[in-house]
């Protein structure tokens, strides 16, 4: 449990977070392996858990029918994966697969979910480290959609 | 320059009396020396430059009536030879054409070959150049001659010319040359200058040479001494002129305050009346734009490049592919008068502004410079409606 | 200066297409030769006019190795009637050529820093001449990173290069496409979300950014972020070409000729007419 809460608390998703809550945290979280091709989840499945990935590489995908599926984009050390277990209905709006072997942190969203409407100091320290990530994904989007590098007129 | 023919009599910068009709004699000799002479014609209902042999073809007893789009020829009490501002034409035309080829290519066993555009033949002799213009050819020496690359062809054709200027003695309605600095009085950059000097009986003109090749010339051609009296006229003369300016510009500031102001409300105001029809740009003695064609013959054995003037206010002009940088009339606005007052100032060490009002004159619907940067003077701080606006009470 | 070297600045000389590389469906290397003389220098980031007989001429930067006095390479993309013609030159096909002109990467001053080269889609190509420098002289460099992202894997240019570095011990390349299927095993993301998966110290290193002005826009914004100073990113702008001398206009982006204060300008100096509209 103790290497646990240190291995957590080292993920940059939780710099400097306050040790008290760590200690809240990790009561919620689990260490996860995923071999390459194996899913962390896939769309419309319950988004029960959130995944603070350590190591490997996890691509977010779009399946289309009658189309390889569209890679809308890629994770790795260091970064989170999953914003749908925050929000209600509370399912997946993408397959997130693992391209490389890959190791995470998983923290079952109703266990986080609870305890941030218990504590909200705990909620606003969740709120001030996931907004900036959300808001940096949904400009990264935006820049995609520009296609920037397209021919121009097409 | 022309070869002198006797040693110099006339100092340079002395000044000497040239009676009307000697002007002849001053064309006839510049034709001598091998120049096409070119000067001021009344023809087509204004005041423009052309090729010049008799005196009698210069546009005599005629002035121009200027204002905010407005222009047109009228009688004058005399018979002034130079009694008007400026026309539509500048002697840009003559040493930047608007249309000129620079090469030509021929295709051969081993790809093509390109060649050179010949130097131009003849030299050109300039006759009624205002100080404006002086200016305006001393900015677009700055531009064309005073970088790392030269334009040849340009400086091929400046080396050449031989440059008569004219102290102005009328002030158009759209001149602001003494608020620019850049006139009434030609002060450099002529080989001669002449002030007319015409009341009563008396016609003629006080000359003054500005280079050795001027003071040549002038030594042969029957002068006469000026006295004191002669001087003194030719200066109230000039400054009567500087004193009847039709408009000024204030440029103290000027740079910063346009260079700084990119979103003042202003460019959106005057984009609301511009027609982005390039005249003004056109008229402008200093604009100096231009794009290239690239043509073939139908065997597409010969390829020519021909350079043409262009402007800052066509859709093309920013075109990169895929779309214009600059599509709004508001921001083509914003380049040319941007660029004319401020960035001019960055890119050549001066304005690209010499105050002669052609671009208000010659603008359709009457645009005025000088009223613009005056307009964002009175309220740098003004803000576009696109920022909101906050009220005290709900 | 040689021979080859004409006097004017508009007359253009002809060039042989000694060789053709495709590197994308629409994109192909030039390697040129003159008819007379020899290559002049260049330093990296500068262009030269190409023209294709007839049909007219456009602004190419150079992408070879500016230590590799033997010819000129071109990366041109067939966007346009000029580009396609020249994009479509085979290997014997002579050119019209004016050049090279315009600023250079900085590379000579970088000396000393880390170094971040951060491309987007065609703008690898007027890089490329940087990174060989850096990675020929690699030992007056600090960290040395190559940032890149296309629009997929099938637009990245300069494949085996790109192999070839990301194989070596003095530099770290990081790569991204905007899209992909799953059989790209790489990166997906745009070229800013590269920034902070490469090691540097943002107060001594240099960036030298090219791609679409977008690109550049967000990926300074990237690097302000990561705390590294606007004097210390250099870009690469794009307008109007038509004389690349300053005398023809096209190019002004504000008190700058691109042409010749450019194509490299530092950040710092045009921040304020980025952020402007229709400058």
């Amino acid at each position: 449990m103790e290497t646990l809460e240190r291995l957590l608390l080292g993920h940059p998703f939780f710099t400097d977070l306050d040790p008290a809550i760590g200690r809240i945290l990790v009561g919620c979280a689990r260490n996860l392996r995923f071999a390459p091709g194996e899913f962390l989840f896939r769309e419309n499945e319950p988004a029960n858990e959130f995944f603070l990935v350590r190591e490997g590489n996890v691509a977010l995908e779009l399946h289309v029918p009658g189309r390889p599926p569209l890679v809308i984009g890629t994770l790795g050390a260091g970064e989170i994966v999953g914003a749908s277990w925050l929000v209600p209905p509370y399912r997946w709006n993408f397959d997130a697969r693992a391209v490389a072997a890959t190791r995470a942190f998983g923290i079952d969203a109703a266990c986080l979910r609870d305890k941030c409407e218990a504590d909200h100091h705990l909620g606003y320290e969740m709120m001030k480290r996931l907004l900036p990530v959300m808001v940096g994904r949904m400009q990264a989007a935006r820049q995609q959609l520009l296609d920037v590098y397209g021919h121009p007129g097409t | 320059m022309p070869e002198p023919r006797t040693q110099p009599s006339v100092l340079l910068g002395a000044r000497v009396l040239l009676p009307r009709p000697a002007l002849q004699d001053l064309i006839d000799a510049l034709a001598a020396c091998g120049f096409e002479v070119i000067g001021p014609r009344a023809r087509d209902g204004a005041i423009v430059y052309d090729r010049l042999r008799r005196i009698e073809e210069l546009p005599a007893g005629w002035t121009d009536r200027q204002d905010g789009g407005t222009y047109g020829l009228e009688r004058r009490s005399d018979a002034a030879l130079f009694g008007y501002a400026v026309g539509p034409h500048s002697w840009k035309q003559f040493l930047h054409p608007p249309q000129e080829r620079l090469w030509r290519a021929r295709r051969r066993e081993d790809g093509f070959a390109i060649e050179p555009e010949p130097a131009p033949p003849s030299r050109l002799a300039f006759i009624g150049v205002r100080a404006c213009e002086l200016h305006a050819i001393a900015i677009q020496d700055r531009v064309f001659m005073g970088g790392a690359h030269k334009d040849t062809g340009y400086e091929a054709r400046r080396r050449g010319a031989f440059v008569v200027a004219v102290n102005c003695g009328t002030a158009g309605g759209t001149c602001f040359c003494a608020s620019m600095e850049t006139g009434p009085r030609a002060e450099a950059g002529f080989d001669l200058a002449l002030t007319e000097l015409i009341g009563g009986t008396r016609h003629d003109f006080l000359m003054e040479a500005g280079s050795e090749a001027g003071a040549a010339l002038l030594a042969g051609l029957p002068t006469r001494p000026a006295g004191a009296a002669d001087i003194a006229a030719a200066e109230a003369v000039v400054a009567r002129t500087a004193a009847s300016m039709g408009r000024t510009m204030d440029t103290v500031g000027l740079k910063s305050l346009l260079q700084d102001h990119p979103e003042h409300p202003r460019w959106d105001e005057v984009a609301s009346r511009c027609l982005a029809c390039a005249n003004c740009t056109m008229v402008c003695p200093t604009c100096f734009c231009t794009t290239v064609t690239d043509h073939t013959d139908l065997a597409g054995q010969e390829a020519e490049r021909v350079r043409h003037w262009d402007s800052c206010f066509t859709a093309d002009f920013s075109y990169i592919h895929g779309g214009s940088v600059r599509s709004s009339t508001k921001s083509r606005y914003r380049q040319w008068m941007t660029h004319k007052l401020a960035h001019w100032i960055d890119q050549f060490g001066t304005s690209g502004c010499v105050g002669c009002g052609r671009c208000i004159t010659w603008c359709p619907v009457g645009i005025d410079i000088t009223a613009e940067a005056a307009a964002i003077r009175a309220d740098p701080a003004a803000h576009g409606t696109k920022r909101g606006t906050s009220h005290g009470n709900p | 200066m040689n021979a080859s070297v004409a006097p004017d600045p508009m007359l253009p000389q002809p060039w042989r297409v000694q060789a053709v590389r495709r590197e994308t469906a629409d994109v192909v290397s030039l390697d040129l030769v003159p008819l007379a003389g020899a290559p002049m220098p260049f330093k990296p980031g500068q262009f030269n006019m190409l023209y294709a007989f007839g049909i007219g001429e456009v602004p190419v930067s150079l992408s070879g190795d500016p230590a590799d006095a033997s010819r000129f390479v071109h990366t041109v993309r067939a966007v346009g009637a000029v580009s396609g013609a020249i994009a479509a030159a085979t290997p014997g096909t002579v050119l019209g050529l004016r050049g090279p002109f315009g600023s250079a990467w900085p590379v000579a001053a970088a000396a000393g820093h880390d170094i971040l080269i951060i491309a987007g889609g065609l703008g690898l190509a007027p890089l490329r001449p940087a990174i060989y420098h850096v990675l020929a002289n690699s030992e007056r460099f600090g960290r040395i990173a190559v940032l890149y992202g296309s629009r997929g894997p099938a637009e990245l240019l300069f494949h085996d290069e790109l192999a070839r570095w990301r194989g070596r011990l003095d530099m770290e390349v990081e790569i991204t496409v905007d899209h992909a299927d799953p059989s790209w095993h790489g990166r997906v993301g745009v070229v800013p979300g590269l920034i902070d998966k490469v090691a540097f110290d943002p107060k001594n290193t240099v960036a030298l950014v090219c791609g679409p002005e977008v690109m550049i826009r967000f990926t300074v914004a990237g690097l302000r972020a990561a705390g590294v100073a606007d004097d210390h990113v250099h870009v690469s702008m794009e307008r109007n070409m038509k004389c690349a001398v300053g005398l023809c206009g096209h190019c002004q982006f504000g008190p700058d000729f691109v042409c010749k204060d450019g194509a490299v300008l530092a950040y710092d100096r045009i921040a304020a007419r980025l952020a402007a509209r229709e400058i």
